[in-house]
């Protein structure tokens, strides 16, 4: 599949977002004033901005809002309709933090429920099509959920490190969290690369009909030069790095940022330390997220001589 | 709304014959000559003088070589026609929406822009309500939907829903362009839902197949697979020159055979 940019910014920026607005909810960073407009606007601006990135590959952004009416059958617009509800109501707890220092922990536990959801609605966009069979799987809503929490439990702790107090339960829920999201990334990889369309039971030969002459190959293409379907999902640029990719995925999706965190856990301080962490797991996301898409084989590309 | 209708009253779609299509492309040229001025916007085409050609099209013709493999799922005499020697075949193989029953490209999309229509089947997209996410091409496993790169929304058959129930045209005119110029017949217009139209027949008859049925989408569209291949008398004549000489008669007929005879 083709890896747009627009969507690796808003799955990597908005999963972040919603991570670090489960941990407030949950009461992470410090209840001051200052402390919550530091940590709310972070939140704001991360899921802001990826929403705002998922709207750039539309055909027609002015008509977005239409991607709110079907929720009753699309994971797409569920993830619109959560997402809306959630920052509304991350508004309002926002709101009374900065402005009146008070954390109502009742809403704050509603918003990490919908945060988590939300995360789930995202990655169940991708895991609800059968076409891409290594993405249909309970593992990656899961992948997406444990790195948007290991995310947001690190920015939170970065947050609270910054504004001096309170950061060690962050800090420790963002390591553990960072090693089990890595863990899971793992299984998910080992699954991806024993399920293929051929393992699902799709072939040249059934997408043709013609298995039961023989062995189909693709003789003539239909068009002499790459259509928007070979552009989006037959998209093989880049597999050969694969394995590079994976290891800088890892280690600065995951190593660098759980180095820092042991740290910044002994020496009790290390903002600037947390600050670095941050960005490396963002590019690592970024790069995790890169390769989720460009390593995903369509079952179309049957059309178009896969092998 | 993108929820599937339960029931459709009928259940419009095509029979495409792969025995008999012979990759002439004139139902791809027709369907993109009806489309880019009927229904919805024109289909655009990016470059189209230039090295990299790109456009939409809603029909295409792809050409596959089958290699026969020895008793791959073949009767025991049609295996042996079509391996003798591991001969190949070429089946031409054209491709558009399969108006699914159990469309994923109708439930993914957010919007209600992707409809199945409960009256007859047809899967449609209404472009003013389409915001051009593309999703719906990422959950068809056929490859039947393209963007158009200009006006920024779906495109898809719409199984010429424009021509099938215009009155303003012939009546002979009233089915989907690709089948209406189709010269080898290749391509047939009906409801499945009947069990007694000729698309029903020929699928019942031929053994029409659904192409990726493990996919669970219930394609509408059937296609009939390439009967077996006749082969020419094993045993031919060893002198092919000699048959094609006319026979000579009178004086010439008694010299050559004169001539024969001495050698």
């Amino acid at each position: 599949m083709h890896p747009a940019s627009s969507i690796i910014v808003f799955t990597t920026l908005s999963g972040m977002g919603f991570g670090l607005i489960a941990m407030l909810g949950l009461g992470a960073a410090p209840s001051d004033g200052t402390a919550g407009l530091v940590a709310c606007a972070l939140a704001f601006i991360l899921t802001g901005i990826g929403l705002a990135s998922s709207t750039f590959h539309l055909g027609h952004p002015e008509r977005a809002w239409r991607a709110l009416t079907q929720w009753r059958s699309s994971w797409l617009s569920r993830e619109g309709v959560l997402a809306v509800v959630t920052l509304g109501l991350f508004a309002i707890y926002a709101a009374l933090w900065v402005f009146a220092a008070d954390r109502v922990a009742i809403v704050g536990i509603l918003l990490t429920l919908l945060s988590l959801v939300t995360v789930y609605a995202t990655a169940m966009i991708y895991g609800s099509l059968k076409t891409v069979p290594r993405w249909r799987t309970g593992l990656t809503p899961l992948c997406y959920l444990l790195f948007a929490g290991a995310g947001g439990a690190l920015l939170a702790a970065t947050v609270s490190s910054l504004m001096g107090s309170g950061a060690q339960s962050s800090l420790y829920a963002a390591l553990i969290l960072m090693v089990i999201a890595w863990a899971a990334k793992f299984v998910w990889w080992s699954r991806a690369d024993r399920t293929t369309l051929a393992s699902i039971g799709s072939s040249p030969e059934t997408a043709t009909g013609l298995g039961s002459i023989g062995k189909v190959r693709l003789l003539e293409a239909p068009h002499s030069s790459p259509n928007y379907l070979m552009k989006e999902m037959v998209y093989r640029v880049g597999r050969k790095h694969v394995q590079k990719l994976r290891l800088l995925a890892v280690v600065l999706g995951g190593a660098v940022p759980v180095l820092a965190l042991l740290v910044a856990a002994v020496s009790g301080g290390g903002a600037g330390l947390l600050v670095i962490a941050v960005l490396s797991h963002l590019i690592g996301m970024m790069a995790e997220r890169w390769l989720f898409f460009a390593e995903a084989e369509h079952a179309v590309s049957l059309y178009y001589g896969h092998r | 709304m993108t929820s599937l209708p339960t029931h459709t009253d009928k259940s419009l779609g095509l029979v495409i014959d792969l025995d008999i299509c012979v990759g002439c492309h004139a139902c791809v040229v027709n369907c993109k000559e009806w489309n880019t001025g009927g229904y919805g916007a024109p289909l655009s085409d990016q470059n189209p003088y230039g090295a990299d050609p790109v456009g939409s099209w809603l029909n295409r013709i792809h050409t596959f070589e089958v290699e026969a493999t020895d008793g791959s799922g073949c009767s025991s005499s049609e295996a042996q026609i079509l391996s003798n020697g591991k001969d190949a075949r070429v089946v031409h193989f054209p491709k558009s929406c399969l108006h699914c029953d159990d469309a994923p490209c109708v439930t993914v999309c957010p919007t209600g822009a992707s409809y199945k229509r409960s009256e007859d089947g047809i899967v449609l997209v209404n472009e003013d309500w389409c915001i051009g996410c593309g999703l719906c091409a990422w959950s068809c496993p056929y490859g039947a939907r393209e963007m158009d790169a200009a006006e920024g929304v779906m495109k898809k058959c719409t199984l010429c829903v424009d021509r099938i129930y215009n009155e303003n045209i012939p009546e002979e005119d009233r089915e989907p362009a690709c089948v209406r110029t189709c010269p080898a017949n290749a391509r047939h217009f009906g409801d499945f839902s009947d069990p007694n139209s000729d698309v029903s027949v020929m699928v019942a008859e031929r053994g029409g197949m659904d192409l990726m049925p493990e996919q669970g989408t219930k394609p509408v569209n059937k296609y009939l697979p390439p009967r077996p291949k006749s082969r020419p008398v094993q045993s031919a004549p060893s002198d092919l020159v000699a048959l094609a000489e006319p026979e000579a008669k009178g004086f010439l007929g008694w010299l050559d055979s004169a001539l024969e005879k001495m050698g």
